[in-house]
C-alpha cells in the first residue's frame, strides 16, 4: 500500500526504529558509498533486532556489524566488500562458517539491484534490462526470469520489484514540513526510499527553506513518513557539504572484525550491547 | 634490442602507448620500479586513445588518472555510483568519494547510470579487476571453491562488472599473475567473457567485444581470435616467458609477435608516484 500521507512525523531515531522496524522485516539501509544511514543501523543493534531481511546493494560496514551482530537471517546484495581496504569480515563469517547465524544470500549486480528499486519505486512488479546471460549467477540467485521482448524477440531479464518493509537513508537538510535535500552522490537513494512500506530519512538538520544546491534533489514529503535529526549519522561514510568520509576508520575496521572476540569487545565498547556481567545484574 | 615492430600495428590500433627506442634512452631516467608500478602504467596505457572508461577501484583507478594526466587528458572517467568526467586530485579509496563529485561534469543516479549510460553502449572501455580470470576471459569476483552456499573464499561479488564487461566496447583486466588466479576455469563466471567455449558472446549477442587483454605484473594477453583463447603478446622487461607460463593454469600459446613492454618513462614514474603519494598523506 502506498502512503498518501503529507504528514510527515518527526521523531528521535530511537523512537523510529522501536515504532517501525520489527524482528522479521525486510529492511534496506541504502546509500551508496555517500550518505549511508550508520547511525540507524546502529540503533538497530541497539534495540537487539533479529531475523531481518536486509537489502542493500554494497553492505558496506553498516551491515557488516548489522550481520556480526547478528541482526540478519538473509542477505539481498550485489558487492559485499569494504571499499578500497578488501573483505568485509563478519559477512564472510556468516557466508563461510555460519557465525553468529546462518545468513541466506541473493546476490545480483548493481545493475540488477537499481532496476529492483526502480521497479519497487514504480509500483510495478518488475523491471526489465539486459543482464546475467552467460554468467553463472541466474542459478544461484532468486527473483530473476528471462523473458522475450514482445517487439523485437530479444531475450531480456524481468527482475522482480523489492518492496522493504522499511527504507531507511540519510541527507542533508529536511524542512519542516518533512521535504528532504539530498546533494552529491544520489545513489539509488530515492528509488529505495520510494518502494518501501514505511520511509525513514536521517538528516543532518532542518533547515527553514531549502535552498537547492547544484545537482541536489528535493525528495517530497509525500513520500516520507519519519524524520529524525541525526547530525553525522552517516559517519563514517559522509554527508556531502557537512564532512569528508573517515577513511581511516574504513581502513581500521579489519581491527574491530577480522575476529569475533575483536568484534564483541567493539559491540561492547561502543555501547551497541551490554557486558554480559552487566545484563546478569552484576 | 628487443624486436618491438611486432606489437606496433596492435598498439595503434588497440590504443596502446609506443615508445620508441630513442624515447626510451631519453626518458628514462629510472632502472628499477616495481611489477605493480609496470602493471598500473601498462594498463593507462591503454586508456591512450580511448574516449571513455569505465573505472573500478583500486588500481584500475590509479592507472585510468595516470593516464588522465599524461596521456589522455580528454579521458572522461567514469565512476559506478554517478559520477561522469572525473578529474579526482587524488585516488579515490571508493568508488563514491566525494572528490569524484567534486570535479565530475554531472553526478547521475546509480539506475541512470546503469541503464542510460552503460547499457545502451555508450562507454568505449571497461578497466575491471578481478579475483580470477581464465583462458576465455571470464572473471570471477564471487567465490573462490566448488561450492557456491559454502565456498572457500566468499569474494565481495558482481557489483557493476558483469554488465561493464557486456556493455562496454571492449575491457581491460588487471590482474596479478598466479596459477589460482589464472586457472583453466573459473570457479563462478562473474562476468562473462567467452564462456566455457568461445562461441558464447556472439549467440549471446553483446554489444561490446569482452575482455580483448588481460594486463598483470608480469606480461600482457591477448584475446586471439584465430586461437578463441587469450595469449601471450607481451612480456614485462626481465620476465620470462618461462616464468609466466608457470604462473599460469592452462598450456598458455605464445604470440609469434611476442615483444616486450616498454619500459617505464620517468614522466610515467613520476607521475604515478606523486599520485599515489598524494593520496596517502591526505
Amino acid at each position: 500500500m502506498v502512503n498518501k500521507s503529507a504528514a510527515v512525523d518527526f521523531m528521535t531515531l530511537e523512537e523510529a526504529i522501536a515504532t517501525h522496524v520489527q524482528d522479521g522485516n525486510s529492511v534496506a539501509l541504502e546509500g551508496f558509498t555517500h550518505a549511508i544511514p550508520f547511525s540507524a543501523g546502529k540503533e538497530i543493534i541497539r534495540q537487539g533486532r533479529k531475523d531481518l531481511e536486509l537489502i542493500r546493494m554494497t553492505p558496506d560496514l553498516i551491515y557488516d556489524m548489522l550481520i556480526g551482530a547478528g541482526c540478519a537471517r538473509r542477505l539481498v546484495f550485489s558487492w559485499g566488500g569494504n571499499p578500497g581496504a578488501g573483505s568485509l569480515y563478519r559477512f564472510r563469517d556468516a557466508v563461510e562458517n555460519e557465525w553468529p547465524v546462518p545468513l541466506e544470500l541473493e546476490e545480483h549486480t548493481h545493475a540488477v539491484m537499481a532496476n529492483r528499486y526502480v521497479a519497487g519505486a514504480s509500483g510495478i512488479p518488475f523491471a526489465v534490462l539486459r543482464a546475467y546471460r552467460g554468467t553463472d549467477l541466474p542459478e544461484y540467485t532468486e527473483n530473476t526470469k528471462i523473458i522475450m521482448c514482445p517487439f523485437t524477440g530479444e531475450e531480456l531479464l524481468a527482475v522482480a520489484a523489492l518492496k522493504p518493509d522499511v527504507t531507511i537513508i540519510h541527507a542533508q537538510q529536511a524542512d519542516r514540513k518533512g521535504n528532504i535535500h539530498l546533494w552529491g552522490i544520489l545513489g539509488a537513494q530515492r528509488e529505495a526510499l520510494l518502494c518501501a512500506r514505511t520511509a525513514i530519512v536521517t538528516v543532518e538538520e532542518i533547515v527553514d527553506e531549502i535552498e537547492l544546491k547544484p545537482g541536489g534533489v528535493v525528495i517530497p514529503s509525500l513520500a516520507i513518513d519519519v524524520v529524525c535529526v541525526v547530525p553525522g549519522g552517516a559517519h563514517p561514510s559522509y554527508a556531502y557539504g557537512y564532512y569528508d568520509r573517515d577513511n581511516s576508520e574504513y581502513l581500521d575496521w579489519i581491527n574491530h572484525s577480522q575476529d569475533r572476540e575483536a568484534f564483541e569487545q567493539w559491540l561492547i565498547d561502543t555501547e551497541l550491547r551490554e557486558p554480559v556481567n552487566a545484563k546478569a545484574g552484576e | 634490442m628487443v624486436d618491438r615492430h611486432g606489437i606496433t600495428g596492435t598498439c595503434e590500433r588497440k590504443g596502446w602507448r609506443v615508445v620508441t627506442s630513442t624515447q626510451l634512452t631519453k626518458d628514462t631516467g629510472y632502472t628499477e620500479w616495481t611489477d605493480t608500478e609496470l602493471m598500473t602504467i601498462s594498463a593507462a596505457r591503454a586508456l591512450e586513445f580511448v574516449t571513455s572508461c569505465f573505472v573500478g577501484v583500486g588500481i584500475p583507478s590509479t592507472a585510468a588518472i595516470t593516464a588522465q594526466r599524461i596521456l589522455n587528458p580528454d579521458l572522461i572517467l567514469i565512476y559506478e555510483s554517478g559520477t561522469i568526467g572525473s578529474r579526482p586530485d587524488k585516488i579515490p579509496l571508493s568508488i563514491g568519494d566525494g572528490a569524484l563529485c567534486d570535479s565530475a561534469i554531472s553526478t547521475v543516479s546509480v539506475p541512470e547510470m546503469f541503464n542510460y549510460w552503460l547499457q545502451p553502449g555508450r562507454i568505449d572501455t571497461g578497466l575491471l579487476g578481478a579475483a580470477q580470470v581464465d583462458r576465455f576471459g571470464n572473471l570471477n569476483s564471487t567465490v573462490i571453491g566448488d561450492e557456491y552456499r559454502l565456498p572457500k573464499v566468499r569474494l565481495p561479488g558482481a557489483g557493476g562488472a558483469p554488465e561493464i564487461a557486456s556493455s562496454c566496447e571492449e575491457v581491460t583486466v588487471i590482474i596479478k599473475h598466479s596459477r589460482k588466479a589464472f586457472p583453466e576455469k573459473v570457479d563462478f563466471i562473474t562476468s562473462v567473457g567467452h564462456g566455457r567455449d568461445m562461441s558464447v558472446r556472439g549467440a549471446l549477442g553483446f554489444a561490446g567485444q569482452g575482455p580483448v587483454r588481460v594486463i598483470t605484473d608480469l606480461g600482457v594477453l591477448e584475446m586471439s581470435e584465430e586461437h578463441g583463447e587469450l595469449i601471450l603478446a607481451a612480456i614485462h622487461p626481465g620476465v620470462t616467458v618461462e616464468t609466466i607460463a608457470q604462473a599460469t593454469g592452462w598450456d598458455l600459446i605464445i604470440s609469434p609477435n611476442l615483444v616486450v613492454t616498454p619500459e617505464p618513462t620517468q614522466i610515467e614514474l613520476d607521475t604515478l608516484r606523486q599520485l599515489i603519494m598524494y593520496s596517502s598523506t591526505r
